[in-house]
Protein backbone atom coordinates (compact mmCIF):
# COMPACT_ATOMS: atom_id res chain seq x y z
CA UNK A 1 0.00 0.00 0.00
CA UNK A 2 2.80 2.39 0.75
CA UNK A 3 4.46 1.54 -2.06
CA UNK A 4 1.01 2.67 -3.98
CA UNK A 5 0.80 5.52 -2.62
CA UNK A 6 4.51 6.38 -3.10
CA UNK A 7 4.20 6.09 -6.82
CA UNK A 8 0.67 8.10 -6.96
CA UNK A 9 2.44 11.37 -4.78
CA UNK A 10 5.36 11.10 -6.73
CA UNK A 11 3.62 11.01 -10.17
CA UNK A 12 1.59 13.84 -9.27
CA UNK A 13 4.46 15.82 -7.74
CA UNK A 14 6.08 15.41 -11.17
CA UNK A 15 3.13 16.39 -13.02
CA UNK A 16 2.98 19.73 -10.51
CA UNK A 17 6.09 21.03 -12.26
CA UNK A 18 5.00 21.73 -15.62
CA UNK A 19 1.69 22.96 -14.35
CA UNK A 20 3.11 25.52 -12.09
CA UNK A 21 5.46 26.72 -15.08
CA UNK A 22 2.39 27.12 -17.10
CA UNK A 23 0.52 28.71 -14.78
CA UNK A 24 3.32 31.30 -14.31
CA UNK A 25 3.52 31.44 -18.43
CA UNK A 26 0.24 32.44 -18.33
CA UNK A 27 0.36 34.97 -15.45
CA UNK A 28 3.39 36.43 -17.03
CA UNK A 29 1.63 36.22 -20.73
CA UNK A 30 -1.50 38.50 -19.28
CA UNK A 31 0.26 40.82 -17.40
CA UNK A 32 2.36 41.51 -20.69
CA UNK A 33 -0.97 41.35 -22.41
CA UNK A 34 -2.33 44.08 -20.10
CA UNK A 35 -2.85 47.81 -20.34
CA UNK A 36 -1.36 48.72 -17.40
CA UNK A 37 2.35 50.66 -16.97
CA UNK A 38 3.62 49.48 -14.06
CA UNK A 39 6.37 52.55 -14.01
CA UNK A 40 3.27 55.14 -14.25
CA UNK A 41 1.61 52.72 -11.41
CA UNK A 42 4.24 52.80 -9.65
CA UNK A 43 4.91 56.56 -9.83
CA UNK A 44 0.94 57.65 -9.46
CA UNK A 45 0.19 61.40 -9.93
CA UNK A 46 4.50 61.90 -10.15
CA UNK A 47 4.21 60.21 -13.24
CA UNK A 48 3.25 63.85 -14.68
CA UNK A 49 6.19 65.75 -13.52
CA UNK A 50 9.21 62.95 -13.37
CA UNK A 51 11.38 63.80 -16.17
CA UNK A 52 11.69 60.79 -19.14
CA UNK A 53 14.97 59.93 -18.14
CA UNK A 54 14.32 58.49 -14.76
CA UNK A 55 11.24 57.18 -15.73
CA UNK A 56 13.57 55.41 -18.05
CA UNK A 57 15.94 54.75 -15.56
CA UNK A 58 13.28 52.84 -13.06
CA UNK A 59 12.21 50.80 -16.43
CA UNK A 60 16.11 49.65 -16.96
CA UNK A 61 16.16 49.12 -13.31
CA UNK A 62 13.12 47.07 -13.54
CA UNK A 63 14.52 45.26 -16.69
CA UNK A 64 11.23 46.38 -18.85
CA UNK A 65 13.56 47.82 -21.52
CA UNK A 66 14.85 44.13 -21.80
CA UNK A 67 12.96 41.43 -24.65
CA UNK A 68 9.78 39.83 -23.33
CA UNK A 69 11.14 36.34 -23.00
CA UNK A 70 14.59 37.51 -21.25
CA UNK A 71 12.05 39.32 -18.41
CA UNK A 72 10.40 35.99 -18.11
CA UNK A 73 13.72 34.50 -17.77
CA UNK A 74 14.82 36.35 -15.28
CA UNK A 75 11.52 36.53 -13.32
CA UNK A 76 11.00 32.55 -13.10
CA UNK A 77 14.86 32.37 -12.26
CA UNK A 78 14.04 34.79 -9.58
CA UNK A 79 10.90 32.76 -8.36
CA UNK A 80 12.95 29.22 -8.53
CA UNK A 81 15.78 30.92 -6.21
CA UNK A 82 13.10 31.81 -3.43
CA UNK A 83 12.83 35.35 -4.72
CA UNK A 84 9.31 36.60 -5.60
CA UNK A 85 10.42 40.18 -6.08
CA UNK A 86 8.41 43.22 -4.40
CA UNK A 87 5.42 44.21 -4.04
CA UNK A 88 4.50 47.57 -5.70
CA UNK A 89 1.64 48.58 -3.34
CA UNK A 90 2.72 47.33 -0.29
CA UNK A 91 6.52 48.58 -0.76
CA UNK A 92 7.75 45.62 0.99
CA UNK A 93 8.94 42.33 -0.28
CA UNK A 94 6.57 39.82 -0.93
CA UNK A 95 7.90 37.14 0.51
CA UNK A 96 7.40 38.93 4.42
CA UNK A 97 4.15 40.27 2.90
CA UNK A 98 3.43 36.64 2.44
CA UNK A 99 4.87 35.44 5.90
CA UNK A 100 3.61 37.77 7.85
CA UNK A 101 -0.04 37.10 6.69
CA UNK A 102 -0.05 33.42 6.09
CA UNK A 103 -0.51 32.62 9.39
CA UNK A 104 -3.78 34.57 9.78
CA UNK A 105 -5.05 32.54 7.07
CA UNK A 106 -4.55 29.53 7.88
CA UNK A 107 -5.87 30.16 11.34
CA UNK A 108 -8.87 30.96 10.16
CA UNK A 109 -9.04 28.64 7.60
CA UNK A 110 -8.08 25.56 9.79
CA UNK A 111 -10.69 26.84 12.27
CA UNK A 112 -13.47 26.97 9.72
CA UNK A 113 -12.62 23.60 8.27
CA UNK A 114 -13.29 21.58 12.02
CA UNK A 115 -16.03 23.71 12.53
CA UNK A 116 -17.29 22.88 9.35
CA UNK A 117 -16.88 19.21 9.18
CA UNK A 118 -18.32 18.98 12.72
CA UNK A 119 -21.33 20.93 12.49
CA UNK A 120 -22.07 19.20 8.93
CA UNK A 121 -21.82 15.90 9.44
CA UNK A 122 -23.81 16.50 13.05
CA UNK A 123 -26.56 18.11 10.94
CA UNK A 124 -26.43 16.29 8.29
CA UNK A 125 -26.91 13.09 10.44
CA UNK A 126 -29.90 14.53 12.23
CA UNK A 127 -31.54 15.19 8.98
CA UNK A 128 -30.90 11.81 7.66
CA UNK A 129 -32.07 10.41 10.51
CA UNK A 130 -35.60 12.19 10.67
CA UNK A 131 -35.86 12.21 7.02
CA UNK A 132 -38.87 14.18 5.56
CA UNK A 133 -39.72 15.34 8.75
CA UNK A 134 -40.21 19.30 9.30
CA UNK A 135 -36.84 19.28 10.76
CA UNK A 136 -35.26 17.66 7.53
CA UNK A 137 -37.41 20.21 5.06
CA UNK A 138 -35.63 23.10 7.63
CA UNK A 139 -32.30 21.81 7.46
CA UNK A 140 -32.17 20.80 3.67
CA UNK A 141 -34.45 24.21 2.72
CA UNK A 142 -31.44 25.97 4.35
CA UNK A 143 -28.52 24.54 3.22
CA UNK A 144 -29.85 24.91 -0.61
CA UNK A 145 -30.92 28.37 -0.08
CA UNK A 146 -27.28 28.93 1.66
CA UNK A 147 -25.52 27.68 -1.66
CA UNK A 148 -27.00 30.23 -3.28
CA UNK A 149 -26.12 32.90 -1.44
CA UNK A 150 -23.21 34.77 -1.91
CA UNK A 151 -20.84 34.54 1.36
CA UNK A 152 -20.29 38.37 0.96
CA UNK A 153 -24.01 39.29 1.51
CA UNK A 154 -24.18 36.30 4.49
CA UNK A 155 -21.40 37.79 6.20
CA UNK A 156 -22.96 41.37 5.76
CA UNK A 157 -26.11 40.28 7.12
CA UNK A 158 -24.33 38.71 9.92
CA UNK A 159 -22.12 41.92 10.83
CA UNK A 160 -25.36 43.60 10.86
CA UNK A 161 -27.27 41.47 13.68
CA UNK A 162 -23.96 40.27 16.01
CA UNK A 163 -22.43 43.47 15.36
CA UNK A 164 -23.99 46.29 14.71
CA UNK A 165 -27.89 44.93 16.54
CA UNK A 166 -26.93 42.62 19.41
CA UNK A 167 -22.99 44.17 20.01
CA UNK A 168 -21.88 41.02 20.75
CA UNK A 169 -18.37 40.56 18.74
CA UNK A 170 -16.89 42.92 16.71
CA UNK A 171 -17.69 43.84 12.99
CA UNK A 172 -14.24 42.98 11.52
CA UNK A 173 -10.35 43.32 11.70
CA UNK A 174 -7.66 41.38 14.16
CA UNK A 175 -7.36 43.08 17.33
CA UNK A 176 -9.52 46.09 19.10
CA UNK A 177 -8.44 49.20 17.17
CA UNK A 178 -7.07 50.86 20.35
CA UNK A 179 -4.97 47.48 21.14
CA UNK A 180 -1.04 48.08 21.09
CA UNK A 181 -0.31 44.39 21.72
CA UNK A 182 -1.44 41.10 20.47
CA UNK A 183 -3.58 39.24 22.91
CA UNK A 184 -5.48 36.08 22.57
CA UNK A 185 -8.82 36.82 23.74
CA UNK A 186 -9.17 39.80 21.57
CA UNK A 187 -7.90 37.96 18.58
CA UNK A 188 -10.63 34.80 19.66
CA UNK A 189 -13.03 37.58 19.59
CA UNK A 190 -12.61 38.99 16.09
CA UNK A 191 -12.06 35.54 14.93
CA UNK A 192 -15.55 34.37 15.33
CA UNK A 193 -17.57 36.18 12.87
CA UNK A 194 -15.04 35.65 10.13
CA UNK A 195 -14.31 31.93 11.05
CA UNK A 196 -17.90 31.23 11.42
CA UNK A 197 -19.30 32.52 8.33
CA UNK A 198 -16.29 30.69 6.54
CA UNK A 199 -17.50 27.57 8.14
CA UNK A 200 -21.02 28.14 7.33
CA UNK A 201 -21.00 29.27 3.86
CA UNK A 202 -18.91 26.01 2.93
CA UNK A 203 -21.25 23.95 5.20
CA UNK A 204 -23.92 22.95 2.77
CA UNK A 205 -22.72 20.94 0.09
CA UNK A 206 -20.90 18.63 2.67
CA UNK A 207 -24.34 18.79 4.32
CA UNK A 208 -26.56 17.44 2.00
CA UNK A 209 -23.74 15.29 1.25
CA UNK A 210 -23.88 12.73 4.51
CA UNK A 211 -27.65 13.31 4.45
CA UNK A 212 -28.12 11.84 0.93
CA UNK A 213 -24.73 9.29 1.24
CA UNK A 214 -26.68 8.43 4.94
CA UNK A 215 -30.03 7.98 3.68
CA UNK A 216 -28.90 5.73 0.70
CA UNK A 217 -26.64 3.49 3.24
CA UNK A 218 -29.02 3.25 6.01
CA UNK A 219 -30.79 1.02 3.01
CA UNK A 220 -27.79 -1.45 3.04
CA UNK A 221 -27.93 -4.88 4.75
CA UNK A 222 -25.47 -4.36 7.58
CA UNK A 223 -27.36 -1.43 8.49
CA UNK A 224 -30.55 -3.33 8.90
CA UNK A 225 -28.41 -6.05 10.73
CA UNK A 226 -26.84 -4.28 13.39
CA UNK A 227 -30.77 -3.41 13.70
CA UNK A 228 -31.60 -6.76 13.96
CA UNK A 229 -28.88 -7.30 16.58
CA UNK A 230 -30.59 -4.58 18.48
CA UNK A 231 -27.82 -2.34 18.70
CA UNK A 232 -29.08 1.48 19.77
CA UNK A 233 -29.94 3.68 17.27
CA UNK A 234 -27.34 6.13 17.92
CA UNK A 235 -24.78 3.17 17.66
CA UNK A 236 -26.47 2.26 14.36
CA UNK A 237 -26.00 5.65 12.69
CA UNK A 238 -23.08 6.46 13.95
CA UNK A 239 -20.90 3.30 14.09
CA UNK A 240 -22.13 1.50 11.05
CA UNK A 241 -23.74 3.52 9.13
CA UNK A 242 -21.90 7.37 9.28
CA UNK A 243 -18.85 5.54 8.78
CA UNK A 244 -19.36 3.95 5.76
CA UNK A 245 -21.28 6.68 3.89
CA UNK A 246 -18.09 9.07 4.79
CA UNK A 247 -15.63 7.06 2.74
CA UNK A 248 -15.91 9.19 -0.72
CA UNK A 249 -16.40 12.34 0.98
CA UNK A 250 -12.67 12.28 1.79
CA UNK A 251 -12.29 13.06 -1.87
CA UNK A 252 -14.25 15.14 -2.03
CA UNK A 253 -13.01 17.68 0.60
CA UNK A 254 -9.26 17.80 -1.52
CA UNK A 255 -11.45 18.52 -4.70
CA UNK A 256 -13.28 21.93 -2.51
CA UNK A 257 -9.86 23.84 -1.80
CA UNK A 258 -10.29 26.27 -4.44
CA UNK A 259 -14.03 27.20 -3.17
CA UNK A 260 -12.60 27.27 0.21
CA UNK A 261 -9.79 29.80 -1.79
CA UNK A 262 -12.66 31.37 -2.87
CA UNK A 263 -14.46 31.71 0.22
CA UNK A 264 -11.66 33.03 2.11
CA UNK A 265 -10.64 35.88 -0.08
CA UNK A 266 -14.57 36.92 0.33
CA UNK A 267 -14.61 36.34 3.78
CA UNK A 268 -11.13 38.04 5.15
CA UNK A 269 -11.94 41.11 2.57
CA UNK A 270 -15.87 41.34 4.25
CA UNK A 271 -13.82 40.99 8.11
CA UNK A 272 -11.00 43.00 7.25
CA UNK A 273 -9.21 39.91 8.23
CA UNK A 274 -5.45 40.13 7.40
CA UNK A 275 -4.70 37.02 5.70
CA UNK A 276 -3.10 36.24 2.58
CA UNK A 277 -6.66 35.91 0.70
CA UNK A 278 -7.32 39.62 1.60
CA UNK A 279 -3.95 40.79 0.46
CA UNK A 280 -5.02 39.38 -3.02
CA UNK A 281 -7.60 42.01 -3.45
CA UNK A 282 -5.68 44.47 -2.32
CA UNK A 283 -3.01 43.94 -4.66
CA UNK A 284 -5.53 43.48 -7.33
CA UNK A 285 -6.84 46.86 -6.56
CA UNK A 286 -3.68 48.31 -7.22
CA UNK A 287 -2.74 45.93 -10.13
CA UNK A 288 0.48 44.44 -8.10
CA UNK A 289 1.52 41.98 -10.29
CA UNK A 290 4.86 40.47 -8.09
CA UNK A 291 2.13 39.68 -5.03
CA UNK A 292 -1.20 38.93 -6.69
CA UNK A 293 1.12 36.77 -9.09
CA UNK A 294 3.01 34.77 -5.86
CA UNK A 295 -0.76 34.51 -4.51
CA UNK A 296 -1.81 32.96 -7.40
CA UNK A 297 0.92 30.47 -7.36
CA UNK A 298 0.36 29.94 -3.90
CA UNK A 299 -3.76 29.36 -3.99
CA UNK A 300 -2.41 26.55 -6.89
CA UNK A 301 -0.05 24.75 -4.98
CA UNK A 302 -2.85 24.41 -2.14
CA UNK A 303 -5.25 23.38 -4.65
CA UNK A 304 -2.70 20.37 -6.26
CA UNK A 305 -1.35 19.48 -2.96
CA UNK A 306 -5.40 19.32 -1.87
CA UNK A 307 -6.25 16.86 -4.47
CA UNK A 308 -2.76 14.71 -3.61
CA UNK A 309 -4.08 14.99 0.15
CA UNK A 310 -7.42 13.62 -0.79
CA UNK A 311 -6.54 10.52 -2.67
CA UNK A 312 -3.76 9.45 -0.39
CA UNK A 313 -6.65 9.44 2.08
CA UNK A 314 -8.51 8.10 -0.01
CA UNK A 315 -6.07 5.12 -0.60
CA UNK A 316 -5.84 4.67 2.71
CA UNK A 317 -9.26 4.67 3.93
CA UNK A 318 -10.58 2.42 0.81
CA UNK A 319 -8.90 -0.89 0.74
CA UNK A 320 -10.72 -1.81 -2.37
CA UNK A 321 -8.64 1.05 -4.03
CA UNK A 322 -5.85 -0.60 -2.63
CA UNK A 323 -6.53 -3.65 -4.01
CA UNK A 324 -7.21 -2.94 -7.32
CA UNK A 325 -4.91 -0.41 -7.39
CA UNK A 326 -7.01 2.60 -8.45
CA UNK A 327 -4.87 4.92 -8.07
CA UNK B 1 -45.97 20.39 -11.80
CA UNK B 2 -44.73 20.23 -7.79
CA UNK B 3 -45.39 23.59 -5.52
CA UNK B 4 -41.90 24.36 -5.06
CA UNK B 5 -41.53 24.18 -9.21
CA UNK B 6 -44.45 26.38 -9.88
CA UNK B 7 -43.27 28.74 -7.00
CA UNK B 8 -39.50 28.91 -8.18
CA UNK B 9 -41.31 29.33 -12.24
CA UNK B 10 -43.20 32.06 -10.67
CA UNK B 11 -40.23 33.82 -9.37
CA UNK B 12 -38.29 33.83 -12.63
CA UNK B 13 -41.09 34.80 -14.39
CA UNK B 14 -41.95 37.74 -12.24
CA UNK B 15 -38.04 38.81 -12.00
CA UNK B 16 -38.35 38.55 -15.68
CA UNK B 17 -41.15 40.83 -16.04
CA UNK B 18 -39.88 43.13 -13.74
CA UNK B 19 -36.54 43.50 -15.91
CA UNK B 20 -37.97 44.13 -18.67
CA UNK B 21 -40.84 45.97 -18.15
CA UNK B 22 -39.99 48.34 -15.49
CA UNK B 23 -37.37 50.61 -17.25
CA UNK B 24 -40.77 51.34 -19.74
CA UNK B 25 -41.80 52.81 -16.44
CA UNK B 26 -39.00 54.24 -14.36
CA UNK B 27 -36.31 55.75 -15.49
CA UNK B 28 -32.66 55.29 -13.55
CA UNK B 29 -31.17 57.99 -13.25
CA UNK B 30 -27.59 56.82 -12.59
CA UNK B 31 -26.15 59.83 -11.05
CA UNK B 32 -29.09 61.40 -8.78
CA UNK B 33 -28.04 62.24 -5.50
CA UNK B 34 -30.61 63.31 -2.98
CA UNK B 35 -29.21 63.66 -0.02
CA UNK B 36 -32.50 64.71 2.18
CA UNK B 37 -33.47 61.20 1.36
CA UNK B 38 -30.42 59.43 2.00
CA UNK B 39 -30.18 56.02 4.51
CA UNK B 40 -34.17 56.06 4.66
CA UNK B 41 -36.09 53.24 6.27
CA UNK B 42 -38.59 50.93 4.09
CA UNK B 43 -41.60 52.61 3.36
CA UNK B 44 -44.45 53.38 1.11
CA UNK B 45 -42.80 55.70 -1.08
CA UNK B 46 -39.74 53.42 -1.08
CA UNK B 47 -40.57 50.15 -0.50
CA UNK B 48 -37.01 49.11 0.14
CA UNK B 49 -35.62 52.21 1.41
CA UNK B 50 -32.93 54.55 -0.01
CA UNK B 51 -29.26 54.24 -0.03
CA UNK B 52 -26.36 56.63 1.07
CA UNK B 53 -26.86 59.00 -1.28
CA UNK B 54 -30.74 59.07 -1.08
CA UNK B 55 -31.60 56.58 -4.26
CA UNK B 56 -34.21 54.00 -4.51
CA UNK B 57 -33.15 51.01 -3.47
CA UNK B 58 -35.72 49.06 -5.03
CA UNK B 59 -35.46 50.95 -8.90
CA UNK B 60 -31.85 50.36 -8.40
CA UNK B 61 -31.97 46.57 -7.84
CA UNK B 62 -34.60 46.15 -10.45
CA UNK B 63 -31.98 48.17 -12.63
CA UNK B 64 -28.77 46.16 -11.39
CA UNK B 65 -30.41 42.83 -11.86
CA UNK B 66 -30.93 43.80 -15.28
CA UNK B 67 -27.30 44.27 -15.63
CA UNK B 68 -26.33 40.98 -13.76
CA UNK B 69 -28.52 39.18 -15.78
CA UNK B 70 -26.89 40.39 -18.69
CA UNK B 71 -23.63 40.32 -17.68
CA UNK B 72 -24.38 36.55 -16.89
CA UNK B 73 -25.76 35.53 -19.94
CA UNK B 74 -23.29 37.03 -21.87
CA UNK B 75 -20.70 35.17 -19.72
CA UNK B 76 -21.99 31.99 -19.97
CA UNK B 77 -23.09 32.10 -23.69
CA UNK B 78 -19.28 32.91 -23.91
CA UNK B 79 -17.80 30.14 -21.90
CA UNK B 80 -20.51 27.13 -22.85
CA UNK B 81 -19.35 28.36 -26.47
CA UNK B 82 -15.36 27.93 -25.43
CA UNK B 83 -16.28 24.85 -23.80
CA UNK B 84 -18.03 23.01 -26.21
CA UNK B 85 -15.76 23.50 -28.88
CA UNK B 86 -12.92 22.67 -26.56
CA UNK B 87 -15.12 19.22 -25.33
CA UNK B 88 -16.05 18.37 -28.83
CA UNK B 89 -12.54 18.95 -30.46
CA UNK B 90 -11.03 16.70 -27.77
CA UNK B 91 -13.50 14.06 -27.66
CA UNK B 92 -13.58 13.76 -31.56
CA UNK B 93 -10.24 13.77 -32.57
CA UNK B 94 -9.08 11.99 -29.33
CA UNK B 95 -5.88 10.73 -29.10
CA UNK B 96 -3.02 13.47 -28.38
CA UNK B 97 -5.52 16.30 -29.45
CA UNK B 98 -7.73 14.97 -26.15
CA UNK B 99 -5.07 14.90 -24.14
CA UNK B 100 -3.41 18.11 -24.55
CA UNK B 101 -6.86 19.72 -24.51
CA UNK B 102 -8.31 17.65 -20.95
CA UNK B 103 -4.31 18.78 -19.30
CA UNK B 104 -5.73 22.14 -20.24
CA UNK B 105 -8.47 21.67 -18.72
CA UNK B 106 -6.38 20.89 -15.50
CA UNK B 107 -4.43 23.06 -15.81
CA UNK B 108 -6.99 25.86 -15.76
CA UNK B 109 -9.20 24.09 -13.06
CA UNK B 110 -6.19 24.23 -10.16
CA UNK B 111 -5.85 27.93 -10.27
CA UNK B 112 -9.11 28.74 -8.22
CA UNK B 113 -11.61 30.60 -10.19
CA UNK B 114 -12.39 33.77 -8.66
CA UNK B 115 -8.64 34.31 -7.72
CA UNK B 116 -7.87 34.14 -11.47
CA UNK B 117 -11.24 36.26 -11.92
CA UNK B 118 -9.51 38.58 -9.66
CA UNK B 119 -6.09 38.27 -11.59
CA UNK B 120 -7.74 39.10 -14.88
CA UNK B 121 -9.37 42.04 -13.97
CA UNK B 122 -6.56 43.58 -12.07
CA UNK B 123 -4.62 43.72 -15.07
CA UNK B 124 -7.57 44.58 -17.89
CA UNK B 125 -9.26 47.42 -15.73
CA UNK B 126 -12.37 46.54 -13.80
CA UNK B 127 -14.73 46.87 -16.79
CA UNK B 128 -17.80 44.74 -18.23
CA UNK B 129 -15.67 43.51 -21.00
CA UNK B 130 -13.38 42.22 -18.13
CA UNK B 131 -15.32 40.69 -16.05
CA UNK B 132 -17.04 38.37 -18.71
CA UNK B 133 -13.70 37.34 -19.93
CA UNK B 134 -12.60 36.69 -16.61
CA UNK B 135 -15.61 34.58 -16.16
CA UNK B 136 -15.86 33.01 -19.58
CA UNK B 137 -12.05 32.16 -18.92
CA UNK B 138 -12.32 30.13 -15.99
CA UNK B 139 -15.55 28.50 -16.32
CA UNK B 140 -15.37 27.19 -19.73
CA UNK B 141 -13.85 24.10 -18.81
CA UNK B 142 -16.82 22.43 -17.22
CA UNK B 143 -19.00 22.57 -20.31
CA UNK B 144 -15.62 21.01 -21.82
CA UNK B 145 -15.55 18.04 -19.71
CA UNK B 146 -19.18 17.44 -19.62
CA UNK B 147 -19.40 17.71 -23.53
CA UNK B 148 -16.35 15.48 -23.63
CA UNK B 149 -17.84 12.57 -21.40
CA UNK B 150 -20.93 12.94 -23.83
CA UNK B 151 -19.53 12.93 -26.92
CA UNK B 152 -17.34 9.89 -25.59
CA UNK B 153 -20.34 7.48 -24.87
CA UNK B 154 -21.64 8.67 -28.20
CA UNK B 155 -18.64 7.47 -29.93
CA UNK B 156 -19.38 4.33 -29.13
CA UNK B 157 -23.42 4.53 -30.52
CA UNK B 158 -23.80 1.99 -33.10
CA UNK B 159 -25.36 5.23 -35.71
CA UNK B 160 -22.00 7.00 -35.09
CA UNK B 161 -20.37 3.94 -36.36
CA UNK B 162 -22.82 3.49 -39.13
CA UNK B 163 -22.23 7.11 -40.50
CA UNK B 164 -18.84 6.81 -40.35
CA UNK B 165 -18.69 3.31 -42.31
CA UNK B 166 -21.18 5.05 -44.62
CA UNK B 167 -18.42 7.34 -45.34
CA UNK B 168 -19.49 10.59 -43.28
CA UNK B 169 -16.67 13.11 -42.72
CA UNK B 170 -16.05 14.19 -39.50
CA UNK B 171 -17.23 17.04 -39.56
CA UNK B 172 -20.44 16.01 -40.77
CA UNK B 173 -20.36 13.28 -37.93
CA UNK B 174 -20.01 16.19 -35.26
CA UNK B 175 -22.62 18.48 -36.89
CA UNK B 176 -25.44 15.84 -38.10
CA UNK B 177 -24.97 13.49 -35.09
CA UNK B 178 -22.70 14.56 -32.45
CA UNK B 179 -24.22 18.07 -31.74
CA UNK B 180 -28.03 17.40 -31.85
CA UNK B 181 -27.70 15.04 -28.94
CA UNK B 182 -25.23 17.56 -27.11
CA UNK B 183 -27.78 20.60 -27.40
CA UNK B 184 -29.85 19.19 -24.41
CA UNK B 185 -26.70 18.81 -21.95
CA UNK B 186 -25.28 22.16 -23.83
CA UNK B 187 -28.24 23.87 -22.52
CA UNK B 188 -28.89 22.18 -19.01
CA UNK B 189 -25.08 23.77 -18.69
CA UNK B 190 -25.69 27.40 -19.78
CA UNK B 191 -28.71 27.12 -17.50
CA UNK B 192 -26.76 26.47 -14.72
CA UNK B 193 -23.68 28.32 -15.58
CA UNK B 194 -26.14 31.85 -15.65
CA UNK B 195 -26.31 31.94 -11.85
CA UNK B 196 -22.79 31.12 -11.21
CA UNK B 197 -21.45 34.01 -14.10
CA UNK B 198 -23.88 36.32 -11.94
CA UNK B 199 -22.49 35.51 -8.71
CA UNK B 200 -18.93 36.43 -10.10
CA UNK B 201 -19.80 39.45 -11.06
CA UNK B 202 -21.25 40.42 -7.91
CA UNK B 203 -18.63 39.43 -6.07
CA UNK B 204 -15.83 41.13 -8.47
CA UNK B 205 -18.29 44.18 -7.91
CA UNK B 206 -18.19 43.76 -4.73
CA UNK B 207 -14.71 43.13 -4.16
CA UNK B 208 -14.16 46.78 -6.20
CA UNK B 209 -12.58 44.98 -9.30
CA UNK B 210 -16.03 44.85 -11.69
CA UNK B 211 -18.28 47.07 -13.05
CA UNK B 212 -17.93 51.02 -12.87
CA UNK B 213 -18.59 52.13 -9.34
CA UNK B 214 -21.68 54.38 -10.04
CA UNK B 215 -23.54 51.90 -12.17
CA UNK B 216 -25.98 50.20 -10.41
CA UNK B 217 -25.46 46.36 -10.26
CA UNK B 218 -26.02 43.64 -7.79
CA UNK B 219 -22.43 43.53 -6.82
CA UNK B 220 -21.89 47.44 -6.98
CA UNK B 221 -24.71 47.45 -4.73
CA UNK B 222 -24.14 45.31 -2.13
CA UNK B 223 -20.52 47.04 -1.66
CA UNK B 224 -22.10 50.26 -1.60
CA UNK B 225 -24.50 49.15 1.35
CA UNK B 226 -21.43 47.74 2.93
CA UNK B 227 -20.64 51.34 3.87
CA UNK B 228 -23.72 52.40 5.74
CA UNK B 229 -24.32 49.06 7.25
CA UNK B 230 -22.35 49.68 10.45
CA UNK B 231 -24.92 53.00 10.24
CA UNK B 232 -27.60 50.66 10.97
CA UNK B 233 -28.78 50.63 7.28
CA UNK B 234 -29.31 46.86 6.70
CA UNK B 235 -31.96 47.45 3.70
CA UNK B 236 -29.52 49.01 0.85
CA UNK B 237 -27.25 45.65 1.02
CA UNK B 238 -30.25 42.78 2.25
CA UNK B 239 -32.65 43.24 -0.88
CA UNK B 240 -29.57 43.20 -3.75
CA UNK B 241 -28.60 40.24 -2.03
CA UNK B 242 -32.12 38.66 -2.22
CA UNK B 243 -32.44 39.39 -6.21
CA UNK B 244 -29.04 37.05 -6.60
CA UNK B 245 -30.27 34.64 -3.90
CA UNK B 246 -33.89 34.30 -5.51
CA UNK B 247 -33.02 33.54 -9.40
CA UNK B 248 -30.26 31.47 -8.22
CA UNK B 249 -32.46 29.28 -5.70
CA UNK B 250 -35.51 29.09 -8.22
CA UNK B 251 -33.04 27.52 -11.27
CA UNK B 252 -31.44 25.26 -9.26
CA UNK B 253 -34.76 23.86 -7.84
CA UNK B 254 -36.01 24.43 -11.54
CA UNK B 255 -33.01 21.97 -13.14
CA UNK B 256 -33.37 19.53 -9.73
CA UNK B 257 -37.15 18.69 -10.88
CA UNK B 258 -35.95 18.14 -14.15
CA UNK B 259 -33.17 16.16 -13.56
CA UNK B 260 -35.32 13.57 -11.23
CA UNK B 261 -37.76 13.58 -14.32
CA UNK B 262 -35.06 12.80 -16.61
CA UNK B 263 -33.83 9.87 -13.99
CA UNK B 264 -36.80 9.02 -12.28
CA UNK B 265 -34.83 5.70 -10.94
CA UNK B 266 -32.81 8.32 -8.63
CA UNK B 267 -35.79 9.58 -7.32
CA UNK B 268 -37.37 6.17 -7.04
CA UNK B 269 -33.95 5.21 -5.24
CA UNK B 270 -34.26 8.06 -2.59
CA UNK B 271 -37.67 7.37 -1.72
CA UNK B 272 -37.56 3.79 -1.03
Amino acid sequence: MTRALARMAVWRLVFTVPLLFAVTLGMFALAKASPFDPVRQYLGDRAVVTSPEVVAQIRENWGLDRPVAEQYLTWLGNLVQGDLGDSRSMHRPVAEVIGERIGWTLLAVSCALVLMLLVSLAVGALAAWRRDSWLDRLISGTAYANEAAPVFWVALIVIWVFAVQLRWLPPGGLTDPAATTLEAGDVLRHMILPVAVLAFSQSSWLLLFVRESLIATLREDFVLGARARGLRERTVIVRHALRSALLPFITLLGARIPELVTGAILVESVFSWPGVASASVQAALAADFPLLAALTLLATLAVVLGNLLADSAYVIADPRVRVLGVS
Amino acid sequence: MRTSERIAAGVLVALALAVLLVPLVAQLDQQLVDLRAANQGPSLAHPFGTDEVGRDVLLRVVYGLRVSLLIGLVAALVSVTVGTVAGLTAGALGGAADRVIMRVVDGFNSVPHLLFGIFIVALFSPSATAVVASVGLTHWTTAARIVRSEVLTLRARPFVDAAISGGSSRLRVVRRHFLPHLLPHIALASVLMVPHAIWHETALSFLGLGLPPHLASLGNMINDGARSLLAGNWWASLFPGLFILLPTLAISVLVQHWRDRANPRRRSELQL
